[in-house]
């Protein structure tokens, strides 16, 4: 069990923000979050997309953000538990016990949900009989390529995502490209590349389509795929990989007896505590009177919470309030030399 | 003579033909309309900037070509939604104006 001052949970930019919030108040902090990198909706949504709205910043894209924020939260040497998502908190006497679905647990009295919309999931296939084949036949990111060779595979989406595996799993399998419009988007070489292995019969292309169908009851046999003026048409299938993107969805946060409003959480403005005491709540997935889903109010969340969580981190202490430009103590948290 | 403003009445059809028909001032999205009147069905979860498309809507074809044309990166962000057709639109791209009174707009089953 990992003991620290506060746990956050979320590494978007509101998440990272508070690591440097508690950093500088002399608050360790562990940080989990269930993508595989930190960034939040800005890595996994827009990583290319320009923000105007930070401050002193004009321009800047949601992974130079980012990456702007981990140079600056580096100094507190925070941990990052990436890929595990909490799946309980409880009480016990003055701290909260985490448990995250890779078995790890955390205790702290204090526990930050910088959480966004939730987690973010793969958008599944919206036919009922895609269940039974998901994770054996049909998948929604490929972990393991090897086990495609020689075999038939059909890939929905428009994407890079499925652009850029119909031109890898292409070299050793048949792919069938199937997309509900003509257009594909995705970088200009790897268009003509696909093109290219069209005219090759590597990949044949099928648009504008839908899936309509899977045929198989134990063993997916292939799919019926419908085009645009309506007639279907069978195509043999071992494999469905499926890119449509991620969802959202909050998750087991909802279970933790917490106040929760149209999938957000109250909070006192003050200091940002939920209905539990020592649980607190900033960015997105906050709400109060006035609130505003911007990176801006998401940075004052956290440094409200974050002072916070010092009263419960060291009641025997008594907080102080410092600029970073005067006092030594955060210079030395910062590791500047003297 | 008096200048008269209308607060144009927009209708949201559910899946199940459930209709809800809300004023929603000039200036804001269908998006938000349904938001404020809590009208179930538009998740809109990444707050209106086209980057999840859970505010997915089907226009009437009567209407679909009143609305301001969609651009490339609303196509692109539709091809992820739930049963996306040619008449599809993210609520959170169409702006409210008094052209746009009596619109009515069709929900999907579901948003994700």
């Amino acid at each position: 069990m990992i003991k620290t001052d506060a746990i956050i949970i979320g590494a978007g930019p509101t998440g990272l923000f508070a690591v440097h919030q508690l950093g500088i108040i002399g608050l360790k902090c562990e940080i989990i979050d269930n993508l595989d990198r930190a960034g939040g909706q800005c890595i996994e949504l827009y990583p290319d997309k320009p923000i105007y709205d930070i401050p002193a910043i004009p321009e800047c894209t949601g992974e130079e953000l980012t990456n702007g924020l981990l140079k600056q939260v580096a100094p507190f040497k925070a941990n990052f538990h990436l890929n595990q998502r909490v799946e309980e908190i409880k009480q016990e006497n003055n701290s909260w016990i985490l448990k995250t679905n890779k078995g790890n647990t955390f205790s702290a009295p204090n526990v930050i949900i910088a959480g966004g919309v939730g987690s973010f999931e793969p958008r599944k296939l919206t036919l009922k009989e895609a269940e039974k084949f998901e994770g054996n036949q049909i998948f929604y990111s490929v972990v393991n390529k090897n086990i495609f060779q020689n075999k038939k595979i059909s890939i929905f989406g428009g994407g890079d995502s499925a652009l850029d595996w119909a031109l890898e799993l292409s070299k050793t399998n048949e792919i069938t490209l199937i997309h509900r419009r003509t257009e594909f988007r995705g970088a200009a070489h790897t268009l003509s590349e696909i093109k290219q292995k069209e005219k090759e019969g590597k990949i044949l292309i099928k648009t504008p389509c839908t899936l309509k169908s899977i045929e198989g009851d134990k063993v997916m046999t292939g799919i019926k795929i419908e085009h645009e003026d309506g007639t279907l048409e069978n195509i043999k299938t071992d494999y469905i990989l499926s890119f449509f993107g991620l969802i959202m969805k909050l998750g087991p946060i909802a279970e933790w007896g917490l106040n929760i409003d149209k999938k957000t959480i109250p909070v006192n403005t003050e200091t940002f505590q939920t209905n539990k005491e020592g649980i607190f709540a900033i960015g997105d997935i906050c709400t109060y009177p006035g609130k505003l889903k911007l990176i801006l109010s998401g940075f004052h969340e956290g440094a409200l919470a974050a002072r916070a969580c010092f009263k419960r981190a060291k009641p025997d202490e008594t907080y102080r309030f410092e600029f970073t430009t005067a006092s030594k103590n955060i210079h030395d948290r910062l590791g500047l030399k003297k | 003579m008096p200048i008269i403003k209308i607060v144009p009445k927009i209708t949201y059809i559910a899946h199940d033909k459930k209709k809800n028909t809300v004023e929603v001032p000039v200036g804001l999205t269908v998006m938000e309309g349904a938001l404020q009147n809590n009208i179930q069905g538009i998740d809109a979860d990444c707050g209106g900037s086209m980057a999840c498309a859970t505010c997915h809507v089907y226009i009437p074809e009567n209407w679909f070509n009143k609305i301001e044309k969609l651009h490339d990166a609303e196509q692109d962000m539709l091809d992820m939604a739930f049963e996306p057709k040619k008449n599809s639109r993210l609520s959170c791209q169409i702006i409210v104006s008094e052209d746009l009174d009596g619109l009515e707009v069709m929900m999907p089953i579901k948003q994700t």
